[in-house]
């Protein structure tokens, strides 16, 4: 009973007995009251399981092959060996022990940690940009998501081509800024760096758009008295903007920082991993143990640990969201 | 007090009035003030340019490409005849023996069937979680939302396994089962939001006017949030069809989709640059076009009801 928000109203006026104020104007419609159907309270106090029936039973459906992929990390479950048998945390060990394992996870940060924060970066200047609310800035607003609306992988096939020497308009316009040696995404460092602006152009309006609506949703008062105190554009953002947008902020961070936990589609569309391990995140990692080599065990004990790295990265960012929230609504 | 700071406060006002030079200084700085003004509000807009010239540079150059004909798809020169001959080609037409119209319809039958499968599971537990307090709930609620930041990979592995032996690798049914992973976290939690954002005051007024549980659903709260799940309806659309990872690794050919099809041009020892921009071009339109259908609602969908834009 006490489950249901809307119970105690109904009961309470079921048992009064009483006509509804508005009744009187409607003599010829059966009484309300006595037409309401005489839901059982056991009825009444399942209907959320109910309607949540569905729901679960797909969740099920989704943890079962989950919970499936995580006890075959306790097996030698490959092609070569369709009948594993259990080798206990063998399969922890060796990885845990690789050098592969620790560039992957090098990587991984290195990739996660620089896309995020270049395209936080940008995407608050975006929106701060727009905000300005230029004739540019309408003309631009328009067209801001096109990149998003992108798919990832077909975003990394435009880039790799737009990249490649004799294809692309990158090399043109590198020559006319005087670099004669540009080689695409050749060199380690440089497979690095593109691959995070690849990323930064395709999730960089994500954060903008947010950050957008946060700043269109902020009390103008403050913004007036600051401006009256005479404060700069630089301490008003400091100290004013920045605090006041960061709830907003921190949601879009949240999303894009486990997103590039486990982007696939931008790297293996780009990069597929190379040159060399240079971009070879835990994901293509577990792609190339998995369904390459087909050692379904060691991919999956691949996945299984980015899986913990971002449930706990997650859980505290999550946690910090709660509290900030909850101290903005308290102001 | 008020007698010790009323000489103090007249001072600045009066100030001004007997001397003449302050007003032209001031007027000075003003000038200078706007002249920053101006010069800021250029350096804006020039950054503003600079992004978008980024943004939709890929762009432009992939239409450029798709135009080309074979021996100029190999240069980087503005300058050219275009030539739809690369579309007709990936479409099929003629004798190219392209099979990208299957693809297409691929993606339309698992995006569509996907959206369809997560309306229907996900409407009532938005519902239910939206309007009732429940033991399980928020564990439902964030059990789903772990779904849409797990590695897909975690689940991809046994689960290919699993395809394999029941029949489902590389059909429909498959895709549209798995895609639940992409589009049911972003319907139930979004939808949620909608059904938060109604008063239960609604419900209740309509349940003392007489109707069921189901018909004050049915008559009173869904057709307010109809535009809530048009919304939802496209964006899980536009991300169950940008998928890539889930056909690609669960399907072969029967069901394989448009975003998986657009390497295959990649491979071979002829790389067709042309045809690949062409295939890629056709295949981000239909998300595109949506997208502009629901400019309104997109920041609520993409942070998941977080931020209501």
């Amino acid at each position: 009973m006490s489950d249901d928000p809307l119970a105690g109203s109904r009961g309470g006026t079921a048992t009064a007995e009483t006509p509804p104020p508005d009744g009187a104007g409607r003599d010829n419609q059966p009484a309300p009251l006595a037409g309401a159907p005489r839901v059982s309270r056991r009825r009444k106090a399942l209907r959320p399981y109910l309607l949540s029936v569905p729901a679960v039973l797909l969740c099920a459906g989704i943890l079962y092959p989950f919970f499936l992929g995580v006890s075959y990390t306790f097996f030698d479950f490959s092609a070569a060996n369709p009948a594993p048998d259990a080798v206990g945390f063998d399969n922890f060990t060796t990885i845990l022990g690789s050098d592969a394992f620790w560039t992957s996870v090098r990587v991984t940060l290195t990739f996660a940690l620089s896309a995020t924060v270049l395209e936080t970066v940008l995407g608050v200047g975006v929106a701060l940009l727009l905000n300005r609310s230029s004739l540019v800035g309408k003309l631009f607003e328009r067209v801001l998501i096109v990149p998003l609306m992108v798919a990832p992988i077909l975003a990394a096939i435009m880039w790799k081509l737009l990249l490649l020497p004799e294809v692309g308009w990158v090399r043109p316009i590198a020559q006319f800024f005087g670099v004669n040696d540009y080689n695409g995404t050749d060199s380690p460092v440089m497979a690095m760096v593109w691959a995070v602006i690849v990323d930064a152009w395709i999730f960089t309006p994500f954060v903008a758009i947010i950050a957008l609506a946060g700043l269109r949703s902020l009390p103008k008062s403050p913004f007036e008295a600051s401006a009256v105190d005479g404060a700069g554009w630089w301490l008003t953002f400091r100290k004013l903007t920045l605090p006041m947008l960061w709830p907003y902020l921190l949601v879009a961070v949240i999303f894009r920082l486990m997103d590039n936990l486990k982007m696939f589609d931008v790297i293996f569309g780009l990069t597929s991993g190379g040159p060399g391990d240079a971009t070879t995140t835990l994901q293509i990692s577990a792609y190339l143990e998995a369904i390459s080599y087909a050692r379904y065990s060691r991919g999956l004990t691949y996945m299984f640990l980015l899986w913990l790295l971002v449930f706990v990265i997650s859980m505290i960012l999550v946690k910090y969201l709660r509290r900030i929230q909850d101290r903005a609504a308290g102001v | 007090m008020a007698t010790t700071t009323e000489p103090t406060q007249a001072q600045p006002a009066a100030a001004p009035a007997p001397t003449k030079p302050p007003p032209t200084a001031a007027r000075r700085a003003d000038q200078r003030a706007a002249q920053r003004g101006s010069a800021a509000g250029l350096l804006a807009n020039l950054a503003l340019v600079l992004y978008f010239a980024f943004s939709l540079l890929p762009v432009l150059f992939i239409v450029a490409l798709s135009l080309k004909t074979n021996a100029e798809q190999t240069t980087t020169y503005l300058w050219f005849t275009p030539t739809l001959e690369n579309y007709q080609t990936v479409l099929g037409l003629g004798d190219s023996g392209s099979s990208y119209v299957r693809f297409f319809l691929a993606s339309l039958a698992t995006s569509t069937g996907a959206v369809l499968v997560s309306l229907a599971i996900g409407i009532p537990a938005a519902y239910a979680a939206a309007r009732y307090r429940f033991k399980g709930s928020e564990d439902l609620m964030f059990t789903l939302l772990s779904f849409r930041f797990a590695p897909e990979l975690v689940v991809i592995i046994p689960l290919g396994v699993i395809y394999q032996q029941i029949g489902l690798y590389d059909t429909i049914f498959g895709m549209v089962w798995v895609l639940q992973l992409v589009t049911m976290p972003l319907v139930v939690w979004i939808l949620r939001s909608f059904f938060q954002d109604l008063p239960a005051e609604l419900e209740e007024a309509a349940l003392l006017d007489g109707y069921t549980r189901r018909q004050a659903f049915f008559k009173i709260v869904l057709p307010l949030v109809r535009p809530g799940i048009a919304a939802v309806c496209l964006l899980a659309f536009i991300f169950a069809w940008n998928n890539f990872i889930f056909p690609f690794t669960l399907t072969s050919g029967d069901a394989q989709t448009v975003t998986v099809s657009s390497l295959a041009f990649l491979g071979g020892n002829q790389v067709r640059f042309n045809l690949v921009a062409a295939g890629a071009v056709m295949a981000v339109l239909p998300p595109l076009v949506l997208a502009l259908c629901i400019q309104r609602y997109l920041v609520r969908g993409l942070s998941f009801g977080a931020v209501k834009g």
